[in-house]
C-alpha cells in the first residue's frame, strides 16, 4: 500500500522558497542599517558568503561527477557473455525451426 | 498476512525494427524463466517495423505457444508511452517488466528484480548502471560524461531517491504502472523519469538492482545536441511542475 505522500510543492517552488528564507536571513544580517549590524568581523565573512557557497558547489559538482566518471563500471564480462548467449541462441532457435 | 509473491510476470516488448534482436531476446527471456521457474507471458508490440519484425515475432508465437508469447502489433510508431498501456490491456500479470529488445537488457536480472522485490515488498524495481557493480559496456569517455553529468543534474534538482532516472529497465507492479501511465505525458527520456517521480510522489516504495547495459547500438547513434536539449527542457519541466 502506498505510503503518505510527498509535500505538494514542486521542487521549483522549494528552491525559491529555501532561497527566499537564507536570501532574507543573509540580507538582514549583512545589509543591516548601521544601527542593528552585527559586528565587522561577522559582516565581512557574511557578505562574500554567498558567492563562496556557489564556487563551493562548483567545486563540489565537478569533483562528484569526475569521481564518478572515474569509477563508472566498463562491464568486460557482461559484453563476453552476452555474445555466448547470442550464439547459443542462434544454434537452438535454429534447431526449433526458426527461419531468419 | 505474508507480502504478496508474484504469481505471474508479464514481459512488455515494445519493438521498432529489431529482426535481429528480437528473437534472441525472447530466446533469453524464456530460458530465464524457465530456469528459476517463474510463471510468465511476453507480450510484443511491434510498431509496424518494416523490417519484418512481426513475422520474425509470428514464428516465435509458434515456436513457445501464444499462451507465452502475445503478439500485440500497431500499425505505426506510436510512442512508448502508449505502447505500455496498449501491451498493458493484455497483461494477465500481477507484475510488469519493461525492458529494451536490444539486448543492452539482459534478462538475468529479472530474477533478481523479483528478489529485491520480495525483499522490500516494493511497488518498483529499478535496474540502476550507477550503483553497486551496476555499469555500462560500450560507451566512450564523451559518453559517459554526459551520462553522469546528466543524471548529477537530475539528482541535484529532482532528489527522486533513485540513482538511474532514464533507465528502463524495472519491474512493477501491474497496478502500479497502470496509475503511473494515466499521470504520465512526457517522451523519450524524461518519459522513464516522469515514472520514477511521480511514483515518489504517490507514494510508491522503489528499490534497486545494479544491471549491466551493454550497447551495441552506440557507435552508430551518437548522443546528439539535440537529444541533450530535449533531455535539459525535459528535465527543467519536471523541476518546476512535479
Amino acid at each position: 500500500l502506498p505510503s503518505l505522500p510527498q509535500a505538494a510543492m514542486t521542487k521549483l517552488g522549494q528552491w525559491l522558497c529555501g532561497l527566499a528564507l537564507l536570501g532574507s536571513a543573509w540580507a538582514a544580517l549583512a545589509l543591516a542599517p548601521p544601527g542593528l549590524q552585527p559586528p565587522l568581523p561577522l559582516r565581512q565573512a557574511l557578505l562574500p558568503l554567498p558567492v563562496y557557497l556557489l564556487v563551493a558547489f562548483g567545486c563540489y559538482s565537478l569533483a562528484t561527477v569526475g569521481y564518478r566518471l572515474a569509477t563508472f563500471n566498463d562491464c568486460e564480462e557482461a559484453a563476453a557473455e552476452l555474445q555466448e548467449h547470442i550464439r547459443a541462441a542462434r544454434a537452438d532457435l535454429r534447431r526449433r525451426g526458426l527461419r531468419l | 498476512m505474508a507480502a504478496p509473491r508474484p504469481q505471474r510476470l508479464s514481459v512488455l516488448l515494445p519493438t521498432y525494427n529489431e529482426r535481429d534482436n528480437l528473437p534472441l531476446v525472447v530466446w533469453l527471456l524464456v530460458r530465464t524463466f524457465r530456469d528459476s521457474g517463474i510463471d510468465f507471458e511476453i507480450i510484443i508490440i511491434d510498431d509496424g517495423s518494416p523490417d519484418g519484425t512481426q513475422e520474425i515475432a509470428e514464428q516465435l508465437e509458434k515456436i513457445y505457444g501464444s499462451d507465452k508469447i502475445l503478439l500485440r502489433p500497431r500499425p505505426r510508431k506510436l510512442g512508448l508511452g502508449t505502447a505500455y498501456i496498449h501491451g498493458m490491456k493484455h497483461a494477465t500479470g500481477n507484475f510488469i517488466v519493461i525492458m529494451d529488445a536490444d539486448l543492452s537488457h539482459h534478462p538475468k536480472f529479472i530474477p533478481e528484480f523479483i528478489r529485491k522485490q520480495k525483499e522490500g515488498n516494493f511497488d518498483i524495481v529499478s535496474g540502476t548502471r550507477y550503483k553497486g557493480n551496476g555499469g555500462v559496456y560500450g560507451w566512450d569517455l564523451r559518453r559517459k560524461l554526459i551520462s553522469r553529468g546528466a543524471n548529477f543534474l537530475t539528482q541535484v534538482l529532482l532528489r527522486p531517491g533513485a540513482s538511474d532516472l532514464t533507465g528502463s529497465f524495472r519491474l512493477y507492479r501491474k497496478e502500479v504502472l497502470q496509475k503511473l501511465m494515466e499521470k504520465c505525458v512526457s517522451k523519450g527520456y524524461v518519459f522513464q523519469m516522469e515514472m520514477i517521480v511521480r511514483a515518489r510522489q504517490l507514494g510508491y516504495t522503489i528499490g534497486e538492482v545494479p544491471i549491466s547495459f551493454v550497447d551495441r547500438v552506440y557507435g552508430e547513434s551518437k548522443l546528439g545536441g539535440n537529444e541533450i536539449v530535449s533531455f535539459l527542457k525535459g528535465l527543467l519541466t519536471l523541476f518546476a511542475t512535479t
